[in-house]
């Protein structure tokens, strides 16, 4: 009996050497990307995913409290290289994992034009746009309006959201008629699904990079490494392009 | 000390509170009073939906409340055949989101006040013919006092404290819809902890102080 439960503890423990359960922060813009990532991952390597979805600074005071994250996907750049700054990420292991592209979107189909010239035009009320101050995304759209030399012009109808799904919910809801949202939300099967939309120009605004970064708490661990590898790899690759981002 | 759009979210939400608060004890009143006295099959219904709002997360209601009050909503359309502005991103909306979501802070102490009165007060009250709102406003509103401050404060202290509803139906727009907790939140998520703190500590300090205040004014209950 004892040697059976020793030899079962034995079995379980070589088990869990090899497949860890990787406890990973990832960036709400990027949760249906992650999720057929996921999938495909646990299936190719053995090991569990158990995401986390939300804003990147809400994670990133919950792991300077000591979250037991292991991997973070932010949406941004900054706080990853903060983390690594501060201690909490582990330094050379942070890259971009996929750039975002900003969309100037409507639910009404041939509203916003293809060269995005509905901004010049008065004809709506309310503008929407992920918080600048928090958001890359909202930030890239305040750039591309002073790059149009229409930001103080349009900054009137700004409806400004907390973050990059709520303010896709406000045009999706119709309350905003338009509004800039990331590519991700609207794209499926290599084009916009409903509305109409104005792809912006990267030369616009600046890249939208949004970086991972192994915590301090994944080091040395088999699981979380091989999930930053398999970011890097073809396949997750071709599955973050579907989806509207670049690499 | 605070920078100026801070300020205007204090203002804002003072107003807020105060305007909601008095829109919600004007509903309330009747409301509660109804409930307290009806023995209508529906009392039941109503006053689960008075409580409904308790349950659903604040984030949840007010995605709600955008898509009730937008254009393809059921009160979006009608507002639209009335003539009138869309809700969403306007102080009226806030005010609107802001009741819905309080309500219960506000029907329950009243109604609770009202059944404690019982009968006997209103049945002395029209022995002496006194009329229904004569009733109303020198037997039931002395009586019941406590239970309108309760209401009140709870009222207003909610509001004060809302976010996740605002944040919905509001978009943020400094001096029209950002809200004090707003203010807050934006602070916590750009990393700027100072600024939180400050805004923070000033609202808890001046909501307690307000809260002693209001208690130390309240009417010990005669037994």
């Amino acid at each position: 009996m004892l040697r059976q439960l020793s030899l079962a503890v034995v079995l379980l423990s070589a088990a869990s050497v090899h497949s860890d359960e990787i406890s990973v922060a990832v960036a709400a813009n990027f949760a249906s990307p992650m999720q057929k990532i996921a999938a495909e991952f646990e299936k190719d390597s053995g090991h569990t995913i158990v995401a986390s979805f939300g804003s990147t600074g809400k994670f990133y005071a919950q792991i300077k409290a000591g979250a037991p994250f292991e991997v973070l996907l932010a949406a941004d750049d900054e706080t990853p290289a903060r983390l690594e700054r501060e201690g909490e990420g582990v330094a050379g292991s942070r890259f971009t994992y996929a750039v975002g592209k900003l969309v100037l979107w409507s639910r009404r189909e041939g509203f916003v034009d293809g060269k995005g010239e509905v901004l010049g035009r008065n004809d709506f009320h309310h503008l929407a746009l992920a918080n600048p101050r928090l958001a890359p995304y909202g930030a890239a759209g305040v750039q591309t309006l002073q790059a149009l030399g229409l930001l103080e012009k349009l900054r009137p109808k700004f409806v400004t959201a907390e973050s990059i799904t709520q303010a896709y919910q406000f045009v999706a809801s119709g309350n905003a008629e338009l509004g800039f949202v990331a590519l991700s939300q609207v794209y499926r099967d290599g084009r916009i699904a409903e509305g109409s939309g104005w792809i912006v120009p990267p030369q616009l605004h600046d890249p939208i990079r949004q970086d991972a970064v192994l915590l301090t708490r994944g080091r040395g661990r088999q699981g979380p490494t091989a999930l930053l590898e398999y970011l890097r790899g073809e396949k997750a690759t071709s599955i973050i392009k579907s989806f509207g981002y670049e690499r | 000390m605070l920078n100026p759009s801070d300020l205007a979210a204090v203002w804002l939400t003072l107003k807020l509170a105060g305007t909601a608060t008095a829109v919600l004890l004007l509903l309330g009143t009747p409301m509660a009073w109804w409930l307290a006295r009806t023995r209508h099959w529906a009392k039941g219904v109503i006053g689960a939906l008075v409580t409904l709002p308790l349950v659903l997360p604040p984030t949840v209601l007010g995605f709600y409340l955008l898509v009730l009050m937008g254009p393809d909503g059921m009160l979006g359309r009608l507002l639209a055949a009335g003539g009138l502005q869309p809700l969403p991103f306007t102080f009226a909306g806030l005010v609107v989101a802001s009741v819905i979501y309080s309500l219960p802070f506000v029907v329950q102490p009243l109604q609770q006040a009202f059944e404690a009165i019982g009968e006997q007060p209103l049945e002395a009250a029209a022995t002496l013919r006194a009329n229904p709102w004569d009733t109303f406003f020198a037997v039931v509103v002395p009586l019941a006092r406590p239970g309108f401050m309760t209401a009140g404060i709870l009222g207003f202290a909610h509001t004060v404290g809302e976010f996740g509803v605002v944040l919905m139906i509001g978009g943020n727009i400094p001096g029209k819809t950002q809200v004090l907790s707003m203010a807050i939140y934006n602070h916590v998520e750009a990393l700027e902890y100072e600024a939180a703190h400050r805004l923070a500590a000033g609202m808890l300090a001046f909501s307690f102080t307000v809260l002693l205040l209001l208690n130390a004014l309240k009417p010990e209950r005669v037994r």
